[in-house]
């Protein structure tokens, strides 16, 4: 792919796999039928495409199929899961516990429920974005219902630890919600390993296509839910309206293709990955954000001190990257995730999202260290606060006027 | 965020890139914002003996739209006396630069930046002799 600009932001979204785009188009325009027709042909291919889809997205997380809800997306089903738990499961208490580094899709959510009634907990993390154990452990109550926790995180790509989690929430009978939007793909999930009750999934993050996702809710224990759209009762009641073929047969192929690949395909991409951090790290002042150890391979937070990050992205336009979440860019407001992390308001401002993927070649690695590099450097040289740091001044010691 | 062309000339070509030297006797400095805002301005003034402004420089940390505006204000500011150059309304900066809303700041930014470079050659020269102890 020799487009410009170079692609590095495989966080806010991916392409769609040009075999999975080939294998939605007879959905569209030949296999077009209602897979809830039950009276012709045309329903019933329909139906067997969703069936084997269903398999196949089953099959990266290892659940049963008939697990599976189809959505139209993370943030739909991060809705359903976590009102229609705590919706079902209100009189058996109100408290629900989340993480401040949580998508918005969730914080949202919780906010919604807070003006339900709801009391929710959001946790702290560490210096470097994962969760503490005993932290978690303090705040669990005898009238705590959900939790909810995602599995990897948007900005920074930390892994949290689902697998102790779980195992805590399940000896207690509190319901377990993960979001996996960043996860599918990227990281062993194993639901019959791990505790988890609800796991949200996203196509598009997964090379599959847009406005398509998926929630597991689990059938032993079995988790109930308050439906959060009604109609025609799709997808047993729990999500109705008609399913978008195309779309459910794209999520499929796209998650058979992740569990056909991932292992060759992360290798690959964390060589990438670890070639960017090697050709940035030795810039003076520069900050990863998040722990590079329990962190997907594809993901590089960077903090370059005392340049501002939307400046830095307006001067690599030729590189399409990413300051904090996509969600959030339009706002002037610092990341709140790094905010969490404890990180100062400046270095905030002065992080850059980098995620590589499928189609990152050495030579986009090394056109984004170059410009990456000249461009630190020119704004740098334009910086009253890297002058003032050249001078041996510690900016946090000096009176700013705040704005 | 799509930025006008007038911004990304600055923001490519910014004019009047520098410092001059603080203490000197004809300068005025001003430095504007905060870090943990997301911008800080520096904007220096060489003041001739006629009162006139001969020159200027910035340096900024900053979105596009904040160092486009401190480059604008340079060349503005050039050629004016500083009666004038305190009159400069950060409306004609936002207007100039086609700044939308959420960065209307900037433009504000620059006109304090002017501004305190002004109030500090002034104070400079309204008690040359006497060296007040901080």
């Amino acid at each position: 792919m020799n487009h410009l600009p170079i692609y590095m932001d495989y966080s806010a979204t991916t392409p769609v796999d040009p075999r999975v785009a080939a294998k939605m188009i007879p959905y569209l325009t030949e296999h077009f039928g209602n897979p809830a027709s039950r009276s012709h042909a045309y329903g019933w291919e329909s139906e067997a495409a969703v069936d084997e889809a269903r398999e196949q997205v089953a099959a990266l997380v290892n659940c049963d199929a008939k697990e599976i809800v189809w959505t139209s997306g993370a943030t739909e089903s991060i809705n359903l899961a976590v009102k229609g738990a705590a919706q079902f499961y209100k009189e058996k208490g109100k408290h629900l516990i989340t993480v401040k580094t949580e998508h918005k899709a969730t914080l949202d959510t919780m906010r919604e429920l807070e003006r339900q009634g709801f009391d929710v907990t959001y946790l702290d993390v560490m210096e470097n974005g994962l969760i503490d154990m005993n932290v978690f452990k303090a705040a669990l109550r005898p009238d705590t219902i959900l939790v909810s926790i995602m599995w990897v995180n948007n900005e920074i790509g930390v892994i949290q630890p689902i697998k102790e989690i779980g195992e805590i929430t399940r000896s207690k009978g509190i319901i377990f919600h993960v979001d996996a939007a960043q996860a599918t793909g990227k990281v062993l999930i194993d639901l019959q390993d791990v505790k988890v009750d609800l796991l949200s999934m996203s196509a598009h993050k997964t090379y599959g296509p847009k406005g398509m996702g998926a929630l597991f809710v689990r059938k032993k224990p079995r988790i109930r839910l308050e439906a959060q759209i009604h109609g025609g009762g799709h997808e047993r009641g729990f999500r109705s309206g008609t399913l978008a073929t195309h779309q459910i047969v794209g999520m499929g192929e796209a998650f058979r293709l992740a569990k056909l690949e991932m292992n060759t395909e992360n290798e690959r991409i964390r060589m990438l990955r670890d070639r960017l951090y090697k050709g940035l790290k030795d810039i003076p002042e520069v900050f990863i954000n998040g722990d590079m150890e329990h962190r997907v391979p594809h993901n590089l937070n960077i903090s370059f001190n005392y340049v501002e990050g939307e400046s830095l992205i307006m001067g690599v336009k030729e590189i399409a990257v990413s300051s904090g979440s996509a969600c959030t860019s339009a706002s002037l407001e610092p990341s709140y995730v790094l905010r969490a992390l404890g990180r100062s308001d400046e270095l905030a401002h002065s992080s850059i999202r980098m995620t590589v993927g499928r189609f990152t070649t050495e030579e986009d690695v090394d056109t984004t260290i170059a410009t990456m590099k000249r461009t630190v450097e020119k704004l740098r040289a334009m910086s009253p606060l890297w002058d003032m740091h050249l001078d041996g001044i510690d900016i946090s010691q000096v009176q700013w006027a705040a704005h | 965020m799509a930025y006008s062309e007038k911004v990304v000339d600055h923001y490519e070509n910014p004019r009047n890139v520098g410092a001059f030297g603080k203490e000197e006797a004809d300068i005025g400095t001003g430095m504007v914002g905060a870090p943990a805002c997301g911008d800080v301005m520096k904007l220096q003034i060489k003041v001739g003996a006629n009162g006139i402004i001969e020159d200027a420089k910035f340096k900024t940390y900053g979105c596009g739209s904040a160092i486009a505006s401190s480059s604008l204000v340079t060349e503005w500011v050039k050629g004016k006396t500083l009666d004038e150059a305190m009159n400069l309304k950060n409306t004609q900066i936002a207007e100039e630069l086609a700044l939308p809303p959420v960065k209307i700041h900037c433009s504000i930014l620059a006109e304090d930046a002017i501004k305190a470079a002004v109030l500090d050659y002034k104070a400079k020269h309204a008690a040359p002799v006497e060296k007040v102890a901080a």
